[in-house]
């Protein structure tokens, strides 16, 4: 009568393909950042700088009247999207408009927004906007280097804590497959063109929090697997690490998932970006736990007699596990 | 083995009772905030009955800490402004003058006559007569320099003082600058506040950021734009003698003149030539309040401090007849023709104010003048309705993924799972504990936050019962199983939080607005899902463990 997932035994051979996985895992990380490079992002505000403006009207939204409206107060690039959301009420009818940052004076901003109003108001009696939010491109550049500092240090520190508690192979392992979940992500949001923005940089932050933690989990067990089988082949005690970890790995990405899901469709139109690329990344950060750190893991090798300290670093520093 | 102590058994469930204690009046949020409303109200203005109700709401025994909600999920306005302060260096270089020139004139003698040169608004240029003597200029205008205590500058003083060929030329150190910034923003901060506050908004957050930025942010505002009406204006009032009225900015001023325009939409065209040092200033008032003028026009009434009285009673009557202008930030508001001596230090604006426009002057008047300008860099304005949908979608897919999170536990773990369970709700609830204790701010990408704990809270849970499955197929009794099981899993519970922790560590940091909301929350959510799975359930299982003594369990 229990739910169970994954039967009781496994005992998949998960790296019989491990060309085949690693492979393509490296093939998806170079179309990712060839999708970057010729796609670009779609950048938000908080990137480039500019005015995004949320409206919400009875009637249902025009974009090519919104588009007329606007054409004559020449404000540069702009772009108009309608949101759809099943959160909406029926006569709820939302458009996101996007503005270059307008030449001139700090306050030729407030003037347009005004100017906005009054120009939508003309094809809409009843619009309202709901947000208003601006930018100004001075501190769109500090965000833009914080947002890359803040995910190089997420690494940086990751890396070297996996290095004190583990081996450094395994902390190279840990950091590709983070990579590997970072560039994947970016590429999903080129080639969908979906907004990227500050809390996509959030959402790539918990994507690598996420992601770690599975990781760690595996490599913790195969440490002690590794001290269980001293004669036992490298590959060997990574597979029965994997297989004895199976059930709780889907357990965990399932409730995450199922908690994620029901964010991702109940949460909102606001936050779906965000949840959206979190989601991604527990899938992307899942499969890559065991794919990619591991497969690196297995080509560098690591000691096997982790009864004593190594002589090349501080690797294998071991928490107390026989009281709490 | 699967004993715990008494004493730990205590505190284990006193810790859970205080933090859900704490986070109890979040689940009756408008009814304990009208009673902290109340409470403040009574003690800042007296009771009323209406009041006396509200406050009655909510017992006062009982903690009243409430979690914040976000700009993003209350509506409101964010401003991020950045202070000029380099406005403030002219100024400085303005008011030197006078003791400059003085010291000189002094010394007429040997450097013969000296007459100020323009040049950047930051320095005072001045050019020297007798060029060889500039060592003794030099040193005389050094004298004027005071001390500046600054640790990064030991022994600095507030001005530098060089030559340019005949030019002496004075400007502010860098220790001076430095401490100048400090206390323009320091100010700016302070006059902001007061501005925000009179128009009496809710919890409104007022932060120094970097150098010299300032971030505001006001609940309940209509728009950034009102904000920016409140705090934007530099509201700097002064008086000046009239030396004429002209048609053009650019009309022929001698001396040491200031050409201004007029505010009066009436007069469009028209400039007035002002002397540059003003007979006195705003920084003088006491007072202001809104008023009518005798032709029943909305104007601003004010008073002067002692010594601005004097001054201005002694100008007005030496100079009965003359036109008398003032300024409010660089435009002439009104000059009128004085008609007789005015005593006693008050007096009345009147120009073509809107009862609105004359109740805002008066708060400006009353805080005081900021010491410098602002830019504004950033700017967000969200709806209250915007909020609100944001709220309510956020709660609801809040209690969908528990519920399913809740089924898919008890389905898989059985008895164990509604052990789980009963720790994800308590980890809920202390989340929501801390977050009110220490005033942190929930913000959509939190509720974010929450979900993704809730999902990941089970984690702990799922490493430990997946190790017992283990144990227990070793053959050991379920006594032994259990407590191997919590033992093993230790190590990866720990491992796998604490990376997680450097990155929400890292998010809190860097990050800024709604996305610190986040890490906020995700670290949080951290620290008591390690608590509950390692604490709380351990301490469900063994107290069930005691009492019904299975000969064999099922996890």
């Amino acid at each position: 009568m229990r739910l169970r997932l994954v039967p009781q035994e496994t005992n998949i051979n998960f790296f019989a393909a491990r060309k085949v996985t690693f492979g393509a895992s490296m093939v998806l990380m170079v179309l990712s950042v060839v999708a970057w490079a010729l796609m670009g992002l779609n950048f938000g505000i908080d990137f480039q700088g500019g005015t995004t403006i949320r409206t919400q009207a009875e009637q249902p939204v025009d974009v090519a009247a919104y588009r007329d409206a606007l054409q004559p107060l020449e404000l540069g690039d702009v772009a108009i999207s309608e949101v759809y959301d099943p959160t909406f009420a029926a006569n709820e009818h939302v458009a996101m408009l996007r503005i270059q940052a307008q030449e001139g004076a700090e306050s030729a901003e407030n003037e347009m927004v005004a100017n906005v109003e009054a120009a939508l108001k003309g094809v809409d009696e009843t619009i309202q906007f709901t947000s208003v939010e601006s930018v100004g491109p001075k501190v769109s550049g500090e965000l833009v280097q914080s947002a890359v500092l803040a995910v190089l240090a997420a690494l940086g520190a990751i890396m070297v804590y996996i290095w004190l508690r583990f081996e450094w192979q395994f902390s190279l392992g840990a950091v590709v497959a983070l990579f590997h979940d970072v560039l994947l992500t970016i590429g999903l949001f080129a080639v969908l063109q979906i907004r990227f923005d500050l809390a996509t940089i959030a959402a790539l932050l918990t994507i690598v929090g996420y992601s770690i933690n599975d990781t760690v989990v595996i490599f913790d067990r195969v440490r002690e697997n590794l001290i269980k089988y001293k004669k036992m082949a490298l590959q060997d005690v990574m597979n029965l690490s994997v297989n004895e970890t199976l059930s709780r790995t889907v357990m965990t990405s399932g409730t995450t998932l199922i908690a994620l899901i029901a964010l991702l469709v109940l949460g909102g139109d606001v936050i779906r970006g965000f949840v959206f690329a979190i989601t991604w990344g527990v899938i992307v950060g899942t499969y890559s736990s065991v794919y990619v750190a591991k497969n690196v893991v297995l080509m560098l090798g690591t000691k096997r007699d982790w009864s004593k300290p190594s002589d090349g670093g501080p690797g294998g520093t071991q928490f107390s596990t026989s009281d709490a | 083995m699967l004993q715990i102590s008494f004493f730990n058994r205590l505190v284990i469930w006193l810790l859970v009772a205080v933090g859900l204690l704490v986070a109890m009046p979040n689940a009756f949020y408008s009814r304990v905030e009208s009673h902290n409303d109340a409470v403040a109200a009574i003690e800042s203005g007296g009771a009323t009955p209406e009041l006396e109700a509200d406050a009655a709401k909510w017992p006062g025994l009982l903690p009243n800490n409430l979690v914040n909600l976000g700009l993003d999920l209350r509506g409101g306005a964010h401003l991020l402004g950045r202070v000029q302060v380099e406005e403030v260096y002219a100024e400085r270089m303005k008011a030197m003058w006078p003791e400059v020139r003085d010291a000189l004139r002094d010394e007429r003698g040997t450097i013969g006559t000296i007459r100020r040169v323009d040049g950047p608004e930051d320095q005072l240029r001045i050019r020297i007569q007798n060029s060889d003597q500039m060592a003794a200029a030099m040193d005389k205008v050094r004298g004027l320099a005071r001390q500046v205590v600054s640790l990064s500058y030991p022994g600095a003083t507030d001005i530098e003082v060089s030559a340019e060929g005949d030019v002496l030329v004075v400007q502010l150190s860098q220790a001076e600058r430095e401490l100048s910034d400090q206390r323009t923003v320091q100010q700016s901060l302070e006059i902001i506040r007061r501005r925000v506050d009179e128009v009496g908004t809710r919890e409104p957050t007022i932060q120094r950021q970097g150098s010299d930025r300032i971030i505001i942010q006001v609940p309940g505002i209509g728009s950034a734009q009102e904000l920016k009406d409140l705090i934007g204006t530099t509201a700097k009032l002064t008086f000046h003698p009239v030396v004429q009225r002209v048609s053009s900015p650019d009309a022929d001023a001698t001396g040491r003149t200031v050409t201004l325009p007029s505010a009066d939409p009436s007069e469009e065209g028209v400039y007035y030539v002002l002397e540059e040092n003003p007979v006195v200033t705003g920084e003088e008032l006491v007072d202001a309040q809104p008023d009518f003028d005798q032709n029943g026009q909305p104007a601003v009434n004010f008073r002067f401090n002692a010594s601005g009285a004097r001054k201005f009673g002694d100008y007005t009557a030496e100079n009965v007849g003359s036109p008398f202008a003032i300024v409010l930030d660089g435009e002439v508001i009104s000059a009128p023709v004085i008609r007789q001596h005015i005593p006693g230090g008050t007096g009345i604006i009147s120009g073509n104010f809107t009862v609105q426009e004359s109740s805002d002057l008066a708060v400006l008047l009353r805080a005081g003048a900021l010491p410098a300008g602002m830019d504004f860099l950033q700017e967000r304005t969200i709806g209250p309705e915007l909020g609100a949908d944001s709220i309510r979608a956020g709660a609801i897919a809040c209690v969908v993924a528990f519920a399913a999170v809740l089924v898919f536990m008890a389905l898989s773990y059985g008895l164990f799972g509604i052990f789980a369970n009963i720790a994800l709700l308590i980890n809920v609830g202390l989340i929501f504990g801390l977050l009110s204790t220490i005033g942190a701010t929930l913000t959509l990408p939190g509720i974010a936050g929450i979900v993704l704990t809730i999902g990941m809270a089970v984690d702990a849970n799922v490493l430990v019962f997946e190790r017992i499955r283990e144990e227990l197929k070793t053959a050991k009794g379920p006594s032994r199983a259990i407590s191997l099981g919590y033992e093993k899993a230790l190590s990866a519970i720990i491992d796998a939080n604490i990376t997680t922790f450097i990155t929400a560590a890292i998010l809190f940091v860097l990050g800024s607005g709604p996305v610190r909301g986040f890490s906020v929350t995700l670290a949080l959510g951290i620290i008591t899902s390690v608590f509950t799975a390692i604490y709380v359930t351990r301490l469900l299982i063994v107290t069930w463990f005691e009492r019904a003594r299975p000969k064999t369990i099922e996890v």
